[in-house]
């Protein structure tokens, strides 16, 4: 009796084991990709980058306030529609503790000066030169949104071009309290 | 479950076949057959044996050989559905919903099915995982059910068996000796059997002679092998066991480098050389002008110093300088990164003269970086050119606006302001590749163009597989398993001289049974023993090789 305990409990352990491995192993692959990329409510990964003017900007300076994080290029055409859109926004909100740091990937300063001529950009564009930012967030299209929120956490990864609309809503829920 | 207790008085567990000292048939199968089935040593597998709880049943299912062998069948055809049609890494498309649609387009319903049910990305779908981690648990379960009390049977064996064990053998032998003294016969046998590397055991009148015994753990080193295999597969999906990415990166560049954090890569200089050999016959026919030789990337990597944050390039500590050629990666800490592609002529920089139109006097010439235009290019005193807009890739005019379609400069296309000591408040030109320049009023001078400047990109793959050692030991212990079984075989001899001298003998070995009968040959030649008969043979089934494999 005692014997078919013992026989019992190692086939079950066993099989559990190898039961837990697979699901694992299914659980890695599915996710495989998401790892990987960011999720909302991880942490953002911090990062500093230098402006045009050659100042730092680090992200975690901006604890405490909401960042509206864009990753843009010049040539992109959704991105010259929706940077207007931000420069009203960012008008109305960047008193109320909501930042826009935009992310411009390796172009050259003088392409990325000009944009920001062209548009009247207010808020802070940093160039990406290397992409290790670009890497770190996942970008794939541009443009690309991050919401993060004022502890520092994905509030929400919006995909694709944004109306004024949706980023007048995305800046009001990533407001501190 | 009740145990078996043997006329000898051993005790079997159940589902014994043949007892285990003494080797009287237990079960009414065994009793039955003329010759012994010897396969597990007639041990009980033990999931034949008990088959009450749910943890008993699924254990049993596993432990089946039809399930194991089902299991093989299926992965099988999955496996072999899985190449119909092209996996998904290999289709040319961007987005998940682009390859979607390639099925659809390309082999219609069918494509649409293929996809939808994972059969596009085979290794990757759940269920192909499942069914290979079920072949994982039934090779495990079955080897345990079958190994364990095959090892403990063979470890136990007595010397002397019963006669019905003995008479039940394929091989055996019964009679006097024909010459000699019948004491010495047992005597004989072991000196002759221990020459041929036998192990000789004796028990009084009985005898045991037995080689290669370890022959029959052949199957399960090679399942063993094989599971970890399966497990070093498995541990390629864990992160950071397994980085398979690309970059392209142009000579100049500094890039941060995919799948490997906190590292950037710097091209200076992509190479390609060729035979310069003149063109053989095989070469004009196929209309290859040259034979590439070497394709190189000289490269620096540089490590972002210790605690720098994301994208900050100060500081960077440069820790290996390395040409990477085909099949001669950079490699670094666990990493490679190996040349893969390249792409030739990339604009880098463009020169232009300012002249005036109608002389063709020149004031002088500037040259443009493409990745990192200036915004003015002071040519000398009241002299100058700005540069108010500029088009990498200028696709058109869109509303009256000229556009670029990408980042990289291959139409490079800029809206030139040329000051002169002529025309102070400066004149304003469009400029493109190919058209003749667009210019607001009359303009008296032109940037004519000069050269180009070009360089290469460089594909790399940066990979890190941490697992391959695991499969190389895995595909090693795999091999040695089947090399033990299949060119070794156990073979025992078991022989009893009877109160009147007369000596009783049998043979079993679990494959080969031709050397076995060589070294009977031997011995019966030596110690004088009656002639052996094959039962197998007599009863007219000599075709059927009765090989065990276990």
């Amino acid at each position: 009796m005692d014997k078919k305990k013992k026989r019992s409990i190692i086939r079950g352990i066993i099989l559990l084991v190898l039961a837990c491995a697979i699901i694992y192993t299914i659980y890695n692959s599915a996710t495989k990709e998401k790892v990987e990329a960011l999720a909302d409510g991880d942490q953002a990964p911090d990062f500093e980058l230098v402006d045009l003017e050659g100042n730092t900007h680090r992200l975690s300076d901006y604890k405490g306030q909401g960042v509206f994080l864009n990753f843009w290029g010049t040539w992109c055409e959704p991105c010259k529609k929706e940077m207007p859109a931000m420069e009203r926004q960012y008008q109305q909100f960047k008193d109320q503790g909501v930042q826009v740091l935009a992310v411009n990937i390796a172009q050259s300063k003088f392409e990325v000066q000009n944009f920001v001529d062209q548009y009247d950009l207010t808020f802070p564009v940093v160039i990406d030169k290397t992409k290790s930012v670009m890497q770190a967030y996942n970008v794939g299209k541009l443009p690309a949104t991050y919401l993060i929120s004022p502890d520092g956490k994905v509030k929400k990864i919006p995909p694709g071009e944004l109306s004024e609309q949706q980023i007048q809503s995305f800046m009001e829920s990533i407001k501190p309290e | 479950m009740e145990k078996i207790t043997c006329v000898c008085g051993h005790e079997n567990p159940f589902g014994t076949k043949i007892c285990g000292k003494c080797g009287r048939p237990l079960s009414e199968d065994a009793k039955a057959q003329k010759i012994l089935d010897m396969r597990y040593d007639g041990s009980a597998i033990r999931s034949k044996t008990y088959n009450k709880s749910i943890i008993d049943k699924i254990w049993n299912f596993f432990s089946s050989v039809k399930v194991g062998v089902s299991l093989i069948v299926i992965t099988l055809i999955a496996s072999s559905l899985g190449t119909f049609f092209p996996q998904k890494f290999n289709i040319q498309a961007a987005t998940e919903a682009e390859k979607a649609l390639y099925y659809e387009q390309n082999y219609g319903t069918i494509g649409k099915l293929y996809y939808e049910l994972g059969f596009s990305d085979i290794f990757n779908s759940w269920w192909y995982q499942i069914l290979v981690g079920l072949l994982a648990i039934s090779i495990i379960v079955a080897s345990l059910d079958r190994g364990i009390p095959l090892y403990k049977s063979l470890k136990n064996q007595r010397v002397k068996r019963h006669e019905s064990f003995m008479k039940k053998q394929r091989i055996v032998a019964q009679g006097p000796v024909t010459e000699g003294d019948p004491s010495k016969t047992l005597d004989l046998i072991s000196e002759k059997m221990t020459q041929l590397r036998y192990k000789v055991r004796r028990d009084g009148n009985a005898l045991l002679a037995e080689k290669n015994r370890f022959a029959r753990s052949g199957p399960y080193i090679n399942h063993l092998g094989l599971i970890i295999f399966i497990f070093g597969v498995m541990l390629r999906f864990v992160p950071g066991f397994h980085v398979d990415e690309a970059m392209w990166i142009r000579e100049g560049e500094v890039r941060a480098i995919p799948g490997m954090e906190g590292y950037f890569l710097e091209n200076e200089q992509f190479i390609l050389e060729t035979y310069d050999n003149d063109p053989t016959r095989a070469q004009i026919e196929q209309g290859v002008a040259a034979i590439p030789k070497n394709y190189q990337t000289n490269v620096k990597l540089y490590k972002q110093a210790e605690g720098a944050l994301l994208g900050d390039t100060e500081n960077m500590e440069l820790v290996k300088e390395y040409s990477i050629r085909v099949n001669h990666p950079l490699k670094y800490d666990g990493y490679s990164i190996y040349q893969m592609d390249f792409r030739q002529n990339e604009l880098k920089t463009m020169t232009f003269e300012l002249t005036h139109k109608e002389s063709g006097k020149s004031l002088g010439s500037l040259t443009i970086d493409l990745t990192d235009p200036d915004k003015e290019y002071v040519l000398g005193e009241n002299t100058k050119v700005e540069i108010l807009n500029y088009y990498p890739d200028f696709s058109g005019m869109k509303d009256g606006v000229p556009q670029t379609a990408s980042q990289y400069p291959n139409n490079p296309a800029f809206v030139f302001k040329m000051t002169t000591p002529d025309k102070p408040k400066g004149e304003i030109s469009f400029v493109s590749i190919g058209a003749p320049p667009v210019e607001a009023g009359e303009n008296e001078y032109k940037m004519t163009f000069k050269n180009v400047e070009t360089r290469n990109v460089s594909g790399l793959t940066i990979k890190k597989d941490v697992t391959i050692p695991i499969l190389i030991i895995g595909g090693a212990i795999f091999l040695l398993g089947l090399a033990i079984g299949s060119y070794w075989n156990h073979r025992r001899l078991w022989v009893q001289q009877l109160e009147d001298g007369t000596i009783m003998l049998a043979a079993h070995t679990n494959k080969n049974w031709f050397s076995i009968k060589k070294d009977l040959d031997i011995v019966t030649d030596y110690a004088h023993l009656p002639k052996y008969r094959d039962q197998l043979e007599e009863n007219g089934e000599s075709d059927k090789e009765g090989d065990d494999v276990k």
